[in-house]
């Protein structure tokens, strides 16, 4: 068994191991779902160097369509799961036709345009329930296990994690994804070798939705509700920071991402007033109110100095003293 | 069921009323559509003179439209300045914060893929959208519209508010100094040249890197001046910018960012096409910009007055 393989063991058995430890299930929960959502991003940010504007989409769409289907059409929970993921992925399909016509910024400049189209239809639209979103969708049970316990769902969302993120890992070191970076590195060498880019751009880019989607429709079991904030280009921005933050085309990087912009976004209230108290100076109270602020700084901090991430520096660092 | 009422109607009360709709509702919404066109063309012109010099979208742009509302409103707030002295002021303001920026930040990222200077402007979008919705929460400011400028004329078939009108005007003469000056002097000579190819520009003498700060200064600065004018038809609010700069980045693709005129003519032709769309399909209006686009990637894709690339 080699190193690799160890760790990950490791750190799904210290997922498995966490409630019991006194993690908080939703908070982690909600960690997963944001991580997957971020790897899912980074296949196509990281590995296809496509920027997507518009990914909050998926995980928006996935989120309405898995709440449709378990409270009005009242179907089993696994069915309203792989609902959710495969209308992402159709969504992603047709936004994919659409945007690879163009590329670089204005393929950026698309997907944001076609995800704020879906939002704008959304608030309209009469299923979504407007600003109030989907409200009270019932977990039900997968394989008999209820899931009305935050325990149980624990597990599944671990088990969803999982194999998300191990799909995206086989992906990656498949000749296909090989492939990806071969397009990321030099677009024009390989349409010359006679690869047909815009499928494998496709490609990725569906199935980027789809687990985008899957993240969406396990999200909405978290929180028995879908709401319209999933589906804003406040959250497409989200992602792309996770991904930035954690490092772009590694594995684990955007997994880190999630991590400290979910803290971030749950904490910052408290340190603005930690750093108040401490430094006595009122305007830090302002920072605790405005997590865009935050955000906004960090994105800036990114781009100018730490592109790479954390992930990514510290595999160059790595490499550099081995 | 129209056809035969129609003509009926017609014979009756000629100019009144075209396909069911009151001609008076429809060349209302003809000029807010031409307002909202005159917005989106001033805003899509600065983002087109950038990209063409920089190569980078400035996502900040929306932000920094919002800021000269702002700016407009505090000259009036805390210093009693009125619109006109605002509406010089600041554009100005807004372009040399926008020099700063440029001289601070996105230098450093010309070398890089241009996506980094989207992801930068899309940060300092956050951050001044935030410092300004925590200072002045998420509700818009009211701004009075000029003395001069307030009241309407009536043209006899239908009432115009003086300075919607004004709106227009005020953006279009923007939009065709900024043509002149580019097209057709010598600093827009080497504008131009230096869009094409700034080493050689750089290499006949001509200060490229100062023509790229005020470039963008003068791109950001249009924004500002878009801002003003909107101050006093829209409530000036933190989020009046970020809606917006979305629409006029489907208004981009739609374009392309070939030429100036171009620019101009789609903007302009969106905000009629999105005005009348509020008369006859309301539920459609906040879409119809990006159907459009959708229509233009599948049948034209480098936009309508984009080169192939």
């Amino acid at each position: 068994m080699n190193r690799q393989l160890i760790a990950y063991l490791a750190a799904i058995v210290l997922l498995a191991a966490l409630p019991a430890l006194g993690g908080y299930p939703i908070f982690i929960m909600k960690v997963m779902c944001y991580a997957l959502f971020a790897c899912a991003f980074n296949l196509l940010l990281g590995y296809t160097g496509l920027l997507s504007f518009g990914h909050a989409a998926f995980l928006g769409l996935a989120a309405y369509a898995c709440g449709q289907s378990l409270t009005v059409w009242g179907w089993p929970t696994l069915g309203g799961l792989l609902f959710g993921t495969a209308a992402a992925g159709v969504l992603g399909l047709v936004f994919g036709l659409l945007s690879i016509r163009r590329s670089g910024i204005y393929f950026a400049m698309i997907t944001l345009a076609l995800a704020q189209m879906q939002f704008f239809y959304f608030l309209q639209a009469p299923f979504t329930g407007g600003e109030d979103g989907l409200q009270g969708i019932p977990r039900g049970s997968i394989l008999g296990l209820d899931l009305s316990q935050d325990i149980h769902l624990y597990y599944v969302v671990l088990a969803i994690f999982v194999l998300g993120y191990a799909l995206i890992w086989r992906t990656v070191h498949s000749p296909f994804g090989q492939v990806l970076k071969a397009i990321r590195e030099n677009e024009p060498r390989m349409i010359s070798l006679g690869y047909d880019v815009d499928r494998f751009k496709l490609l990725a880019f569906v199935l980027s939705a789809l687990l985008a989607g899957l993240a969406g429709a396990t999200k909405s079991l978290v929180f028995v509700s879908a709401t319209l904030s999933d589906a804003t280009w406040q959250m497409s921005g989200m992602v792309i920071l996770m991904t930035l933050i954690g490092g772009m085309g590694t594995l684990t990087g955007p997994v880190l991402g999630a991590i400290i912009v979910v803290a971030l976004e749950n904490k910052v209230g408290e340190f603005g007033r930690f750093l108040m108290h401490q430094t006595g100076i009122e305007w830090f109270r302002v920072l605790g109110e405005s997590v865009t602020i935050v955000i906004g700084l960090i994105f800036i901090v990114c781009v100018m100095a730490f592109r790479r991430g954390i992930v990514g520096e510290w595999l160059a660092w790595r490499n550099k003293a081995g | 069921m129209i056809r035969e009422i129609f003509p009926a109607r017609f014979r009756r009360n000629p100019m009144t009323e075209l396909f069911g709709v009151p001609i008076q509702a429809l060349l209302g919404q003809l000029l807010l559509g031409l307002v909202n066109g005159s917005f989106y063309a001033v805003l899509s012109l600065g983002l087109a003179v950038i990209f063409g010099l920089l190569n980078i979208i400035n996502f900040a742009h929306g932000a920094l439209y919002m800021l000269g509302a702002f700016i407009a409103w505090m000259g009036l707030q805390y210093l009693g300045l009125n619109y006109w002295v605002m509406l010089i002021l600041a554009p100005i303001v807004v372009g040399l914060f926008g020099i700063l920026l440029e001289r601070l930040l996105l230098r450093r990222l010309y070398k890089l893929d241009p996506l980094y200077g989207l992801l930068l402007t899309f940060g300092l979008t956050l951050l001044i959208e935030g410092l300004f919705r925590s200072v002045y929460g998420v509700s818009g400011q009211p701004y009075s519209t000029p003395a001069l400028l307030t009241g309407g004329v009536n043209l006899g078939f239908m009432f115009m508010p003086i300075y919607r009108a004004w709106v227009v005007v005020a953006s279009l003469i923007a939009c065709l100094l900024t043509w002149f000056v580019i097209e057709k002097t010598r600093l827009g000579a080497l504008l131009r040249a230096g869009t094409e190819n700034p080493k050689l520009v750089e290499a006949f003498g001509v200060n490229v890197p100062l023509m790229i700060s005020l470039t963008f200064g003068f791109g950001v600065g249009l924004a500002g001046f878009a801002g003003v004018l909107a101050a006093p038809i829209l409530q000036v609010s933190p989020l009046m910018g970020s809606n917006l700069i979305i629409v006029v980045f489907a208004v981009v693709v739609i374009g392309g960012m070939g030429s100036i005129l171009g620019s101009i003519v789609t903007g302009l032709g969106l905000g009629v096409i999105e005005g009348f769309t509020k008369v006859f399909w309301p539920e459609a209006s906040s879409t119809v910009v990006f159907i459009i686009m959708v229509i233009v990637l599948l049948t034209r894709p480098a936009g309508l007055f984009g080169k192939k690339s």
